[in-house]
């Protein structure tokens, strides 16, 4: 137990991440070949793209999230968050309309808009956590609800739609894409690439390790800690954002409803992709692959529909459950 | 900008505070009426949360002796504090209540209703049967059933169709089995049913799924206008929407007036009316005020709304 917190740069970690990615891979293949084998149109060009773009959101903020809980920290407002952020880009662009007609200029503003709340939003909690000293997990509770009752109060209880002719400019950036492959696709493999070298090969992904294994041991080795642990708020928020921005064009609203329960999908994918939970270490790739198991679980379960639709939540427990135990074993068996 | 009514708010919420002085210094001829409603955390509860608003405006105007006690809660447990904060402080003639969960407010509601405060519960019955004086709400297995009867009269032997549940409860049960069971005997083959929780992101999600897993689809009951909207785009995205229709549910004005316009996709809806909390309230006021009879049981029935009919269940302020 103190070596896991500890022996971040040991050389006996690189063996052990050996047995460790094991897990996820293993657990995603097996997913696939059951799919496959379930239905004949699992691996057809439409269904492959429609689980990786759903994919997309939770995807970019697992993403952020990586770095958020690598660094020991935890956000549970971005599901919230992201629900806020889609309303007040939908209220900026619907008001908009008049001053900017119709046209590329408007939604380029409707996503630095969604871009700037986000950054702001996670800055706030990166603020209250790191600067005022407040534990993560009671700020971003609080947070979590105060999103999730502001985006009701713009919707006045119903739903925020955005204006239908510029839905129909918008909707491209969701449904089409670069030859063949969506645009959702393409920003959610971008952002963990651009994640994955960041925690890999950035002096910022090693002080988020080091500050999520031992805080006091990063703080006298000169790690400048709370910037550390605000920046990766901060990043969660901006991921957000961008998310957001991906996720609006596809239904053009947003209401109380939208994005509930994604902060602890998000959560989990990073967990079953291997990230420690208690900070230290994390891996972004590991991430996607966790997300991707996620969302294939749901998917096979409802192209076979061999058991009762009540069961699902029951198998995609025992299998995120699995999942982990998997790694877990390999662990202990090093 | 913003579609919201906070001062207004603000003023109905200083009226009830001067209303309340004066009862005070009430005759016997002052009635406070109680409404505690689940908060407005998804559009059917925002339009059911604007509607109880607007009534009891309407009520305030037209009945000068009436006072009006809004509370609304976002879980079982804040409801029942408010039930008991109206009795205790309040000192309520008649309650109307929408139980967040029927089992928790069951006694609450009953300790109510034995102190002699007329009591109406509206949308989800209470545990115990008995208790209320109204009992005011939609017609669940009339709303299955009137969709299963459009199904079975515009689909021939050998139609498949998709169905979308709602989330799972005793109240999703009822709707769905009243549907099967109209369209029984009409040869329409139900290919599957998963639930998309009333929600749009989970209804494209699994439409989307649909689409991919069957090549002939010719109808689906969506039952619900958020899983309606979710459908549609998912059925638009695979460009499939020469191939198939759409019913939703519940009467969002969104999906009103693409019936009323003859959106092709959407020929017709089946009403659920939030507005259902107006009758109940109304019904409680006209109760106190005058000698006209108002208890028992007030089912509002389902209706089919077409292109003809539309107008009727549009309401552009709601927001719902």
């Amino acid at each position: 137990m103190s070596d896991a917190t500890s022996a971040t740069e040991a050389p006996r970690h690189r063996k052990r991440l050996n047995f460790q990615v094991l897990g996820p891979l293993l657990a995603l293949i097996v997913l696939v070949i059951l799919g496959a084998s379930l239905n004949s149109n699992f691996l057809s060009y439409g269904n492959v793209t429609n689980v990786l773009a759903r994919s997309a959101f939770i995807g970019i903020i697992a993403v952020g999230m990586t770095f958020v809980i690598t660094a020991g920290g935890i956000d549970l407002s971005v599901g919230s968050m992201a629900a806020f952020v889609a309303g007040v880009m939908i209220l900026a662009m619907n008001s908009l309309i008049p001053t900017m007609g119709i046209g590329v200029p408007l939604i380029a503003v409707g996503m630095l808009v969604a871009l700037a709340t986000g950054f702001a939003a996670g800055w706030l909690n990166g603020f209250l956590i790191s600067k005022v000293g407040i534990e993560a997990f009671i700020v971003t509770l609080g947070s979590m609800g105060i999103y999730r009752s502001l985006v009701t109060w713009l919707a006045d209880g119903g739903t925020l739609s955005l204006d239908f002719d510029l839905r129909g400019l918008y909707r491209p950036v969701y449904y089409d894409g670069l030859l063949g492959v969506s645009w959702p696709i393409i920003v959610f493999a971008v952002v963990a690439i651009l994640g994955e070298l960041t925690l890999r090969h950035t002096a910022f992904g090693r002080h988020c390790a080091a500050l999520g294994a031992n805080e006091q041991v990063a703080r006298y080795s000169a790690v400048k800690v709370d910037r550390a642990r605000m920046a990766t708020y901060t990043l969660l928020g901006a991921l957000v954002g961008v998310a957001t921005i991906m996720y609006v064009p596809r239904l053009g609203s947003a209401s109380g409803s939208t994005g509930v329960l994604w902060e602890l999908e998000a959560i989990a994918a990073v967990i079953i992709g291997g990230t420690v939970l208690k900070g230290g270490y994390g891996r972004v790739w590991g991430t996607v692959v966790g997300v991707l198991i996620l969302s294939l679980i749901d998917n096979i379960l409802n192209l076979a529909s061999i058991v009762s639709p009540y069961l699902n939540g029951a198998i995609q427990g025992v299998i995120v459950i699995l999942a982990v135990v998997l790694q877990r074993e390999r662990k202990s068996a090093d | 900008m913003i579609r919201r009514h906070f001062l207004k708010g603000a003023a109905l919420a200083a009226a009830m505070v001067a209303g309340t002085a004066g009862a005070q210094a009430q005759d016997a001829e002052e009635y406070t009426i109680g409404v505690a409603i689940p908060s407005a955390t998804h559009g059917f509860m925002g339009g059911l949360n604007f509607h109880a608003r607007e009534t009891i405006e309407r009520l305030e105007q037209t009945y000068p002796q009436l006072t009006f006690v809004l509370a609304t809660a976002g879980d079982a447990g804040k409801m029942v504090n408010d039930v008991e904060d109206m009795v205790a402080t309040r000192n309520i003639d008649a309650l109307v209540v929408l139980p967040f969960e029927s089992e928790p407010l069951t006694s609450p509601v009953q300790a109510v209703a034995e102190q002699g405060i007329w009591v109406t519960v509206v949308d989800r019955g209470l545990s115990v049967e008995g208790i209320e004086d109204l009992y005011v709400a939609g017609d669940n297995p009339g709303f299955g059933r009137m969709a299963g009867e459009y199904f079975a009269d515009n689909l021939s032997e050998g139609d498949n169709i998709v169905v979308l549940r709602g989330i799972p409860t005793t109240l999703d049960n009822e709707r769905v089995e009243a549907f099967q069971k109209a369209i029984e005997g009409s040869g329409i083959n139900v290919l599957d049913m998963q639930h998309g929780n009333w929600n749009r992101d989970d209804a494209f999600n699994v439409m989307q799924d649909f689409l991919s897993k069957y090549d002939d689809i010719d109808a689906v009951w969506a039952a619900d206008d958020d899983m309606a909207i979710g459908v549609m785009e998912a059925i638009n995205q695979a460009g499939r929407d020469e191939e198939m229709w759409i019913v939703g549910g519940a009467g969002m004005k969104e999906i009103i007036k693409r019936v009323m316009d003859g959106d092709p996709m959407l020929p017709v809806d089946v009403s659920y009316p939030p507005a259902q909390i107006s009758t109940a309230i109304e019904l409680t006021a006209l109760g106190l005020v005058s000698d006209t009879p108002v208890s028992g049981r007030f089912i509002i029935g389902s209706q089919l709304i077409t292109p003809e009919n539309a107008e009727k269940f549009y309401f552009p302020d709601s927001p719902f």
